[in-house]
């Protein structure tokens, strides 16, 4: 296999490993631009996994466990809402409860259901949402550099591939160019001001967390009924994390957002690959320094080393208005 | 009459918390009835295999040991304002220095090595505290965030020095060279034996002796020393801090630096109590806990033993409880926690309007009862 096959092929697994992170961090964005830290979309991402991948064995259809991935992640967001809006508890906290909850209620309630040791039972073709060839793909695969592109990097991915880079601009458009989007950036960025203008804080903040959890569902969806058959014990690994560490790499914004989750990425697919294999003059590439680069540039990131990354100025705090 | 009465600090500190957690336990519970299981059974069982027997007393104590370090490591950091997620990568990173000490330093006496681990253990964590502290207090980094990828960071970091640097040759899983026995850190049946008291097996061990003394000497450090008092001050106020003459930064790394190296004595327990060698991922998710544990203890070192004790005796119970219900796997036991962390922490006001309302109407009526 030539270079370019490989480069095609490392940058084809790409689109596939970020795709997960490019739903999670849009949704992470939604919450925190309007002012409610997203700690949780770890333990939303693991719930939408599973309610995905059991719904779908039960009914047969991806669809229905999209749908029932994306009613478990707008519920787990209202919750996350209650505790944090209405009840101004700890975001924080929140979060991490819920990350823990559902690491340990996703197992629980597979055990009960399916008995097979935390797994959902693998998927059949039709329960899990197919490669979508396109039109001409297997004709133009002979063409010289342009074929691979188009046959073997564009076409060939389940819809969601295609979703998640779909929303990007589609969350930068909301975000920026209609009322709802400035609304809901005044609300992270000046509650009182927001307020005074006769827009209800609570219930924007809570708009924006439904948002959120329509985009983290999506993303569990892809885990388990997309790239895998099955839902699996802790299938995210991380990955909610990652997707967290790529919205604060990308300042809170769509497209930077984006790039950053190309670039984990990018390091996941390669690491994979890079497993045991010898470069010449540097030695065996240690995987793990790899696997723990985006968090290590995240930190960087954060010390204010590549530029600034600004958080929402009222991120983090319930808005109690005045009496 | 809108007006209120304060509420006084038994409800404040006892009735509160107690509303929230009887509330997590009935949703528990109620999840133990969907999956068509009997709740009053799974309680017996949970008790029965958590206090049941000599053993599971050891087992109860030497989970405890866990929770009260890691608990206290989240509760010094918090009374800074700060809250450290990462205990848990802390006491995997302390417990490279553990096992650096034992393994190279194998030379030492007993006695010596004692006080050598323990300073390995709280050096090592301490520093990899020192960093996301650092960027906190100095370049204005959210420590929420850079602790959570710290964890990562010393996960990756142990698997490479685990699988390349520290396993030894010829061997194939990823863990270090066993400890030599001299320098283990007693059990506690052995202790018992030497002064010819029988008492079953169990990995209880001097760690939890540790534990006890290190919840008392925190709680004189935050409530009766001068850095105690400052980090107090920082966290209910910076900016109040700074008028007073503090440099919170300073004080935010004290924090985390203690935060840290009190997470790392899990690691004493771990490797030089119990498994006697670094595992991978030995942690398990006890750093987690400690959040847990220190909310619910209301970060005050007597309420940490209890809430670490109420833990103990669910993971040693939980794991009688798979035993005997296999659709009840130690699973039940991580969903417990997170309702405990949701409802004890994420939603601790919840009641408060409510409780309030009810004892300002009982002392009103009191005072009209007594003006009459």
């Amino acid at each position: 296999m030539d270079t370019y096959q490989l480069i095609i092929l490392l940058l084809d697994a790409t689109l596939r490993t970020s795709t997960p992170l490019i739903l999670a961090a849009l949704a992470g964005m939604f919450s925190e631009r309007s002012g409610t830290i997203n700690l949780a979309l770890e333990g939303m991402m693991l719930g939408g996994a599973f309610s995905a991948a059991a719904v779908a064995f039960y009914v047969g259809s991806p669809w229905v466990g999209l749908l029932a991935a994306i009613a478990t992640t707008i519920g787990l967001s209202l919750l996350h809402g209650f505790a944090c809006i209405t009840h101004k508890g700890n975001q924080v906290v929140s979060g991490m409860a819920i990350n823990i909850l559902m690491s340990g209620l996703t197992a629980l309630v597979g055990i009960a259901l399916f008995a097979q040791g935390g797994k959902t039972p693998a998927l059949d073709k039709a329960s899990r949402f197919q490669p979508i060839t396109f039109p001409g793909a297997e004709a133009f695969r002979d063409v010289p550099v342009l074929g691979p592109i188009y046959s073997e990097l564009l076409s060939g991915h389940n819809i969601l591939v295609y979703v998640a880079f779909i929303a990007v601009p589609a969350a930068w458009w909301v975000m920026y160019r209609t009322r709802f989007g400035l609304r809901l950036r005044a609300v992270g960025e000046n509650p009182g001001a927001v307020d005074t203008a006769g827009i209800g804080v609570v219930a924007m903040r809570y708009r924006a967390v439904i948002c959120s959890g329509v985009l983290v569902g999506m993303s569990g969806a892809y885990l388990s009924t997309a790239q895998g058959a099955s839902f699996l014990q802790d299938m995210t690994a991380g990955k909610g994390y990652i997707a967290l560490a790529a919205m604060v790499f990308g300042k809170w914004r769509p497209f930077p957002a984006l790039a950053a989750c190309l670039l984990f990425g990018f390091l996941d697919a390669a690491a994979t690959r890079l497993q045991g294999v010898v470069l010449p003059g540097i030695g065996e590439v240690p995987v793990q320094l790899v696997q723990a680069l985006p968090y290590v540039l995240t930190v960087i990131l954060l010390a204010g080393f590549i530029g600034r990354a600004i958080p929402p100025k009222a991120l983090g705090r319930a808005y109690v208005k005045e009496r | 009459m809108s007006k209120t009465v304060e509420l006084p600090r038994w409800i404040d500190v006892g009735v509160l918390p107690f509303l929230n957690l009887l509330l997590a336990l009935i949703v528990s519970g109620l999840l133990v009835v969907a999956i068509g299981e009997n709740p009053v059974e799974v309680v017996e069982i949970l008790l029965y295999g958590a206090f049941g027997y000599e053993e599971a007393w050891g087992y109860t104590l030497y989970y405890t040991t866990n929770f009260i370090f890691t608990g206290l490591a989240f509760a010094v950091a918090f009374h800074c304002g700060l809250f450290n997620i990462g205990a848990e990568g802390q006491a995997y990173v302390g417990g490279l220095g553990v096992t650096l000490a034992a393994l190279y330093l194998d030379f030492l006496p007993f006695p010596i090595m004692l006080v050598v681990s323990m300073l390995a253990a709280m050096i090592f964590g301490a520093a990899w505290s020192y960093i996301p502290a650092y960027l906190q207090a100095r370049r204005g980094s959210h420590v929420v965030i850079t602790t959570i990828m710290f964890n990562f960071i010393a996960s990756s970091l142990m698997v490479y020095l685990l699988v390349n640097v520290l396993r030894p040759e010829g061997s194939m899983t990823p863990e270090s060279e066993q400890i030599a026995e001299h320098l283990r850190l007693p059990f506690i049946h052995d202790i018992a034996g030497a002064l010819g008291i029988e008492m079953a097996s169990s990995p209880l061990n001097l760690s939890f002796v540790y534990a006890i003394v290190i919840s008392v000497m925190v709680w004189l450090f935050i409530w009766h020393t001068r850095w105690g008092y400052a980090i107090r001050t920082v966290g209910a106020n910076a900016v109040a801090a700074t008028y007073a003459g503090l440099e919170p930064g300073r004080f935010i790394i004290i924090a985390m630096m203690i935060s840290g190296a009190l997470s790392s004595f899990m690691a004493l327990n771990e490797v030089m109590g119990v498994q006697h060698r670094l595992l991978i991922d030995f942690t398990a998710g006890y750093g987690f806990v400690g959040i847990a544990v220190a909310l619910m203890g209301r970060n005050h070192p007597f309420g940490i033993f209890l809430a670490a004790l109420l833990f103990g005796m669910l993971y040693q119970g939980g794991a009688e409880l798979s035993f005997e219900i296999p659709t009840i796997s130690n699973d039940m036991v991580v969903v417990i926690q997170g309702l405990v962390i949701l409802f004890t922490g994420a939603m601790e006001h919840m009641f408060r309007p409510r409780v309030t309302k009810i004892y300002t109407a009982w002392r009103l009526r009191q005072d009209a009862g007594e003006a009459a």
